[in-house]
């Protein structure tokens, strides 16, 4: 397998979100802005990094049968970890992200990687595949941050763009989130079709 | 690829004791890193509330004690922080309430009055309100908010949301939030009242 591979099938063939539908509860609790989306994904990113390359390193020494509870501590290590570090250097985000940290550790993208990739390949694939993944998971938890928030609350990355007005409330709420998803879903496999054929 | 380990009770144990002792280490060492610069931003958190819901314009030092009131779920002790000037009267209490039952859980808050009880500001300091919604609180019931506490008095005016019969406008579909925001200033206006608590 080449890197190239490993790059294009975190990003869009194999994203996450839109493609394996993964890591749901994460992806609808925290886009309801798009800097909480952004946050959330790139701390994704950090753990899905760092448990790819640990648990690739410990493959081979940890024994089929406990191979789930050692993948889960060394997640929840790093998840721990990524909160720490969070809400002592940057409190800001903390206040706004921390209720959603811990939910990193049972994030189905984490543990699936670590199944499915970082147990059969090398360590650099599975930094790539880390990486890649996590980018892959914070475009898409952006992009639909992006959306809800704009129609939710009318602003654009905190900056509001449609004076005093209210937004369209239904969007930061979870029906909303469910809405948004379920269409910019089907128009991002729309594209990937047609640019596949 | 490597000889995977055999799943042998020995190795099973083995390998998961060194796995969560490693994990361990790695914690304590980052806890340790961390602890300082954690505690440091809560107590900047909190002396930052405190200035910024005690009257302005006046000289106080601070003395902190804890008092005891009754919520919801049964007593429970809060921090006052009662503003002192230099010939010892009291300017102000800042008192660190909470209440329960908001829409997403607890909702804690910074609440300070003047000599007399007036609300002379709040600051929130924890809530899980919904963003758009209930979160709005931490404006709303400011000055220039549209459910503006400040100046009041829980004395004199009804401090419940106008749906209950009080004088606080709630928050556009936010009555459950804001409805634990008046508990949360009937709270503090309690542990404000109070004599002497215990010294901190």
């Amino acid at each position: 397998m080449k890197a190239k591979d490993i790059i294009k099938n975190g990003l869009i063939k194999e994203n996450p979100i839109w493609v394996l539908v993964l890591g749901m509860c994460p992806t609808l609790a925290t886009t309801t802005s798009a800097i909480n989306g952004l946050c959330m994904g790139l701390a994704t990113t950090f753990v899905l990094m760092c448990s790819n390359i640990v648990i690739s390193l410990l493959k081979s020494v940890v024994p089929d049968k406990v191979r789930i509870p050692c993948f889960i501590v060394v997640i929840a290590t790093f998840v721990t970890i990524v909160q720490m570090v969070m809400q002592g250097f940057i409190p800001d985000l903390y206040a706004s992200l921390g209720l959603f940290i811990p939910l990193i550790v049972v994030n189905c993208i984490v543990l699936g990687r670590a199944e499915a990739f970082a147990s059969k390949n090398n360590v650099w694939h599975s930094f790539l595949d880390g990486l890649f993944i996590g980018l892959g998971f914070t475009w898409a938890l952006t992009l639909l941050g992006i959306v809800r928030e704009a129609l939710g609350a009318g602003s654009f990355f905190g900056v509001n763009f449609i004076g005093g007005a209210d937004g369209m409330l239904l969007f930061i709420l979870a029906p909303g989130g469910f809405i948004c998803l379920g269409l910019l879903m089907a128009l991002i496999n729309h594209i990937r079709r047609k640019s596949n054929s | 690829m490597a000889k995977k380990a055999e799943s042998t009770l020995k190795n099973m144990l083995l390998s998961l004791t060194l796995i969560a002792f490693v994990a361990s280490l790695a914690l304590a060492l980052v806890n340790n890193v961390t602890k300082g610069p954690i505690e440091k931003v809560n107590q900047e958190k909190v002396a930052n509330a405190i200035k910024k819901v005690l009257p302005e314009g006046v000289e106080y030092t601070i003395n902190a004690d804890t008092v005891s009131v009754t919520t919801d779920k049964g007593p429970a002790n809060v921090m006052r922080y009662t503003a002192v000037d230099a010939e010892g009267n009291t300017v102000g209490k800042a008192i660190e309430s909470f209440d329960n039952n908001g829409f997403g859980g607890k909702l804690t808050a910074m609440v300070g009055f003047d000599a007399e009880g007036n609300i002379s500001g709040y600051e929130i300091l924890g809530s899980s309100e919904t963003p758009g919604l209930g979160a709005k609180a931490d404006k709303w019931f400011q000055k220039e908010g549209k459910g503006n506490v400040i100046g009041k008095n829980p004395a004199n005016d009804n401090l419940t949301v106008s749906k209950d019969g009080g004088d606080v406008d709630a928050i556009t579909g936010s009555t459950i939030t804001s409805r634990a925001f008046c508990r949360l200033v009937a709270t503090a206006y309690d542990a404000f009242k109070q004599e002497k608590g215990e010294q901190q």
